[in-house]
């Protein structure tokens, strides 16, 4: 049994929601310089421009990428044979969030009595925690501020299975479709197929982790998402919604067996900020 | 070709913005989110006066990160304007003549924006270490409590923001849609 403690997982969770409002992974910033290679419109290639450039600034670690920092999503991977000791873990991540977005100069977004009184809570907490128990003995803590904008666009349906491969592909295209300017394009579309409601929009969640344009290691998957990403790029949406050829960076779809009544499908879209940020313990 | 604007807006000035126009704003913006603008109007509705005089003005949908030390402001670029879809045609109906922001407006909003001559722009979304740049001095006005949310003065010099919707019914997201879609 080996011991984590819990004072480690508050700095490291600080940490990475601090470093994941100011710097782009690699792989998101690779798939910007691309679009804006091969993007056609020319107000599209300045708003990339614009998106690379601000990359640039928000690296000097001062100001991060976009004023929304987002709600503090953490996905843990908890080792079966570790041990937290000096405190609990979800205590132990949200001190993390309320220290980082403090001491970040993070913005504060989230809000208490959100149907009646929306009530600033000051520090971003409370973070929204998902937990994996997995073999091993280790924690693997990944931090994903998620912007209001992108999120607000999330489509959920409950396919007919007649409806099948198709009946997913105008779902995912008219949701990104309808989305247009407000998930902050181009955006990566995270797609979720199966299990059951909840499963699906996690499956979806959990899509926006993939490196961008890394394909499902599915090939049926894979193709799925090809020709998702080719339809969705011909919708003419563009860069911030200005018209273009690069509505989005990449589709990810994550799959789960389903009841066989059902076809359950998510769409949870991720601007092209699409920051997020880990460390194992 | 840019052009360069200075604040507060003119009829003349607005008749001469067609959708797609590269703009650099300087001067004076005011900076309220949908909590705010839930609050002007139910100010407006008890018959009490905003907190800044609208008539003329720009407001920028816009709630920023914190500033560190030395900073005039934090990161501070757009947010959905859709959500002050069901408040800004009261506030055109004041004489507000600029809105600054990002995504579609609905069509009552933009029936409105040709009625009381105005105009929508929107600044590049998720780059809002670039906005910040352009942003001279930035003062809370009102609504402290709301946080990043509260109303704010700000001065800004060469501020770039893109047409969307002029009084002539053009809307950019429209027109560079159908422009680049490929059926």
């Amino acid at each position: 049994m080996r011991e984590i403690d819990a004072k480690e997982i508050t700095q490291t969770v600080s940490r990475l929601f601090q470093e994941a409002c100011h710097y782009l992974p690699e792989d998101v910033l690779n798939a910007l310089k691309q679009a804006r290679q091969n993007e056609e419109s020319p107000i599209g290639c300045e708003v990339l421009d614009g998106i690379l450039k601000n990359a640039e600034i928000s690296a000097g670690g001062q100001i991060p990428l976009c004023q929304d920092t987002g709600d503090a999503v953490v996905f843990l991977e908890l080792g079966q044979d570790a041990h937290i000791v000096g405190g609990d873990l979800y205590s132990a991540v949200n001190e993390g969030v309320r220290h980082g977005y403090t001491q970040g100069y993070l913005r504060k977004s989230m809000v208490s009595r959100p149907f009646s009184a929306r009530v600033n809570t000051k520090d971003n907490t409370p973070a929204i925690i998902y937990t994996d128990i997995v073999p091993g003995d280790s924690l693997r803590i990944v931090a994903k501020p998620k912007g209001g904008g992108a999120e607000n666009m999330f489509r959920l349906i409950m396919l007919s299975p007649a409806q099948g491969r198709q009946g997913v592909i105008d779902f995912v295209v008219g949701a990104v479709d309808e989305a247009g300017s407000n998930a902050c394009p181009p955006v990566v579309v995270g797609v979720g197929i199966g299990g059951t409601v909840e499963k699906t929009v996690m499956l979806a969640k959990r899509a926006l982790l993939r490196k961008v344009g890394e394909p499902s290691p599915d090939t049926e998957t894979a193709e799925l998402e090809r020709e998702i990403l080719e339809r969705v790029n011909k919708l003419g949406i563009g860069p911030m919604g200005y018209g273009g050829r690069n509505t989005a960076l990449a589709v990810h779809i994550e799959v789960f067996p389903s009841h066989m009544a059902s076809l359950p499908v998510a769409v949870n879209l991720e601007c092209h900020s699409c920051r997020h940020k880990e460390a194992i313990l | 070709m840019v052009k360069k604007i200075g604040l507060p807006l003119t009829g003349e000035v607005i008749k001469e913005l067609k959708a797609g126009d590269d703009v650099l704003l300087s001067g004076v913006i005011y900076v309220a989110r949908d909590g705010a603008h839930k609050r002007m109007i139910e100010t407006l509705e008890l018959g009490k006066p905003l907190p800044f005089d609208i008539k003329g003005q720009t407001i920028y949908y816009m709630g920023p990160s914190p500033a560190r030390q030395g900073q005039v402001i934090g990161s501070a670029g757009p947010t959905t304007s859709g959500r002050m879809d069901s408040y800004s045609p009261r506030l055109l109906a004041e004489g507000l003549k600029g809105m600054i922001g990002k995504g579609m407006r609905s069509s009552v909003v933009k029936n409105a924006i040709k009625q009381y001559e105005a105009v929508y722009f929107a600044v590049i979304g998720g780059a809002g270490a670039l906005a910040s740049h352009n942003i001279k001095k930035s003062e809370v006005i009102a609504y402290e409590d709301l946080g990043a949310g509260a109303v704010r003065r700000l001065e800004v010099k060469d501020f770039p923001v893109r047409v969307i919707n002029d009084i002539y019914g053009g809307d950019l997201y429209q027109e560079g849609k159908t422009r680049y879609r490929i059926d």
